[in-house]
């Protein structure tokens, strides 16, 4: 049996598989009705299941290990992909990827943060933690398709920021804060996707845009509900309670205007159809950034400045 | 021989009695055990006489150390976190926004003000550490963005005096959002070509340091501040190595490139005038 397999996927998994293995018997028994029946139980228990994930749950499959990361995305969305490396400064940043790229027909600018699928793979990808190299690397992308008026899209899924001493002898909070900065006012159009983790100030170092997209089953936050629920719980029992609290996923956020658009997953999540995943999020991403480009370039910058200068609620 | 063999008892106090005397006249620095008395405390701008140590204080304090007596007016004062998320640890946070309140006389973790620095107006926003660990909502998001309007509209300097841990879990990810927020409004004040100083003091980590702090034109800490992103036992457990010695205090930070001064607090004032005088005037 698949060890990737999510305590809540698996009655769904053990399903799936008997019927593969009675269509083995199909051509010399008659037991086509059988099938029928279970394939109809199948996809009841599984709607029924993501109808009603938990907010932790949801946090599992953003991180399940066969979830489709960036690359696999800029490969699938994209043609004549050309990557770019390094920040000019130190070096290449192996945690995020970026390039020119073309969606359709459109050229842009695509950036986004890379883990790995094995241990080896992960270690070169230091899990999808970026250094401040990695921002400035992004940064330097950025300013690249501004200065040739091309658009941006980043994909965003980090458990956060690397925490390193190296990491920190190079400046990791001024990194990040020049991102942030130098994207409020980016003078090209921007589109935020977030395809799987969300984690804190580490994702949110390329995640200012005009728009920002989530996939169903991600989560976004300032904290991940391990690391909240040992300091605010005093305990890392409490990640589930951390989940809730934190309101962490895409219907929350839409809620509240930090996200602008859900996009939906294939059946079962992203992890179960690659290229059906990545259908929809080209789509959408074509979609909104055909809207942007009728924004007239003057006013699109102050729109994302009041955007997020109206984000939170205060009183007096 | 007997004239120095001892014949009275030696002089002892009791160590329940020593505890009453003076209680809260004495000052014990954390760092050298220096013992001082408040006045000469207070007197030496919440300083360690012997070793210069950099007591933790707050937004009062500093408006004090920093604007000409009587010029300062706090504005914004009342503005109030919203609890959208009605989020709950082990306390509610609308009533640990309630307590806290109560306790210090605090709104939030920051306060705008206006004043003169040696006659030159500005405008100060001032944080503070003991309003839940000085962590950033969307009321500081708020003030900082009306402390810059009002930069803006008195063509002032404007200066941030951080201290905080970082962004306000209770908040999630609108507290994240917070961070776009102020580096936005700053960058409004740039093109104004109006000087932002950032000064940053023990501790300034996470979201805060992600941003506003981070961001000054000129960039000053006070001396043996904890500065950096993630905090130093996170990155302990995270890599399983010893810190170097001095790891994310101001002169490392200084020492690698992130800030232009530390500065002795009993200079600040002045600092913070020279430059002023020089951006501006």
């Amino acid at each position: 049996m698949n060890r990737n397999v999510l305590e809540f996927e698996r009655p769904i998994m053990e399903l799936e598989q008997k019927i593969e293995e009675m269509r083995k018997y199909a051509d010399s028994l008659d037991i086509s009705n059988e099938i029928n029946k279970l394939e109809k139980k199948v996809n009841e228990l599984r709607s029924s299941v993501y109808k009603n994930l938990t907010r932790w749950q949801i946090v599992q499959i953003a991180r399940h290990p066969e979830r489709p990361y960036s690359l696999d995305y800029i490969y699938l969305m994209t043609n004549n992909f050309i990557e770019m490396h390094g920040d000019r400064n130190f070096k290449d940043d192996k945690a995020v990827v970026g390039g020119f790229a073309y969606l359709d027909e459109k050229p842009v600018m695509i950036i986004g943060q890379q883990k790995g699928r094995d241990t080896k793979s992960n270690i070169y990808r230091n899990f999808g933690m970026m250094n401040p190299d990695g921002y400035r690397k992004a940064l330097r992308l950025m300013k690249l398709a501004e200065k040739f008026n091309r658009p941006v899209i980043t994909l965003i899924d980090t458990p956060g920021a690397n925490p390193g001493i190296d990491a920190e002898e190079r400046g990791q909070a001024e990194a990040i804060a020049r991102n942030i900065q130098e994207m409020t006012r980016l003078k090209v159009p921007i589109i935020v996707c977030i395809i799987g983790e969300g984690a804190s100030g580490g994702a949110f170092g390329i995640g200012v845009g005009d728009k920002v997209l989530m996939l169903e089953y991600c989560w976004y936050s300032v904290i991940s509900p391990e690391s909240c629920s040992s300091i605010l719980f005093r305990s890392w029992e409490y990640k589930e309670q951390a989940a809730e609290a934190l309101k962490l996923t895409a219907p929350d956020l839409i809620e509240h205007k930090i996200i602008d658009r859900i996009i939906e997953e294939p059946e079962g999540g992203a992890h179960r159809n690659h290229k059906e995943a990545a259908a929809s999020l080209k789509q959408a991403i074509l979609e909104e950034l055909k809207s942007l480009e009728k924004i007239d370039p003057d006013k699109f910058l102050d729109l994302r400045i009041k955007k997020y200068g109206s984000m939170g609620y205060w009183e007096g | 021989m007997a004239w120095f063999k001892r014949t009275k008892e030696n002089i002892t106090t009791d160590s329940q009695d020593k505890k009453d005397i003076g209680e809260g006249m004495w000052i014990k620095c954390p760092n050298c055990g220096e013992m001082m008395h408040k006045t000469q405390w207070e007197n030496n701008l919440f300083v360690c006489i012997k070793c210069d140590h950099h007591f933790r204080i707050g937004s009062k304090e500093y408006f004090d150390i920093v604007f000409d007596k009587g010029t300062f007016k706090e504005f914004d004062k009342k503005v109030t976190s919203v609890d959208v998320l009605e989020f709950a640890d082990t306390k509610k946070y609308s009533d640990r926004i309630v307590e806290t309140t109560k306790k210090t006389g605090l709104y939030d973790c920051i306060r705008n003000g206006t004043g003169k620095i040696f006659e030159i107006p500005a405008v100060v926003s001032c944080m503070d550490f003991t309003f839940i660990g000085g962590s950033m909502g969307a009321v500081l998001g708020e003030k900082i963005a009306r402390a810059v309007n009002k930069a803006v509209k008195t063509k002032s300097p404007y200066i941030i005096i951080s201290k905080s841990g970082g962004a306000r879990m209770q908040e999630a990810a609108i507290a994240l959002m917070q961070l776009a927020k102020t580096s936005a409004m700053l960058a409004k004040l740039a093109e104004y070509k109006l000087p932002y100083i950032s000064v940053i003091t023990d501790p300034t980590t996470g979201g805060s340091s992600a941003s506003f702090s981070m961001l000054g034109d000129v960039n000053i800490a006070e001396p043996e501040a904890l500065i950096g992103f993630a905090g130093p036992r996170v990155i302990k457990q995270a890599t399983g190595k010893d810190l170097p010695p001095g790891f994310q205090r101001s002169d490392f930070v200084l020492e690698h490139g992130f800030l232009d001064l530390v500065v002795h607090r009993k200079d600040l004032k002045e600092k913070l005038f020279y430059l002023i005088k020089f951006m501006k005037d």
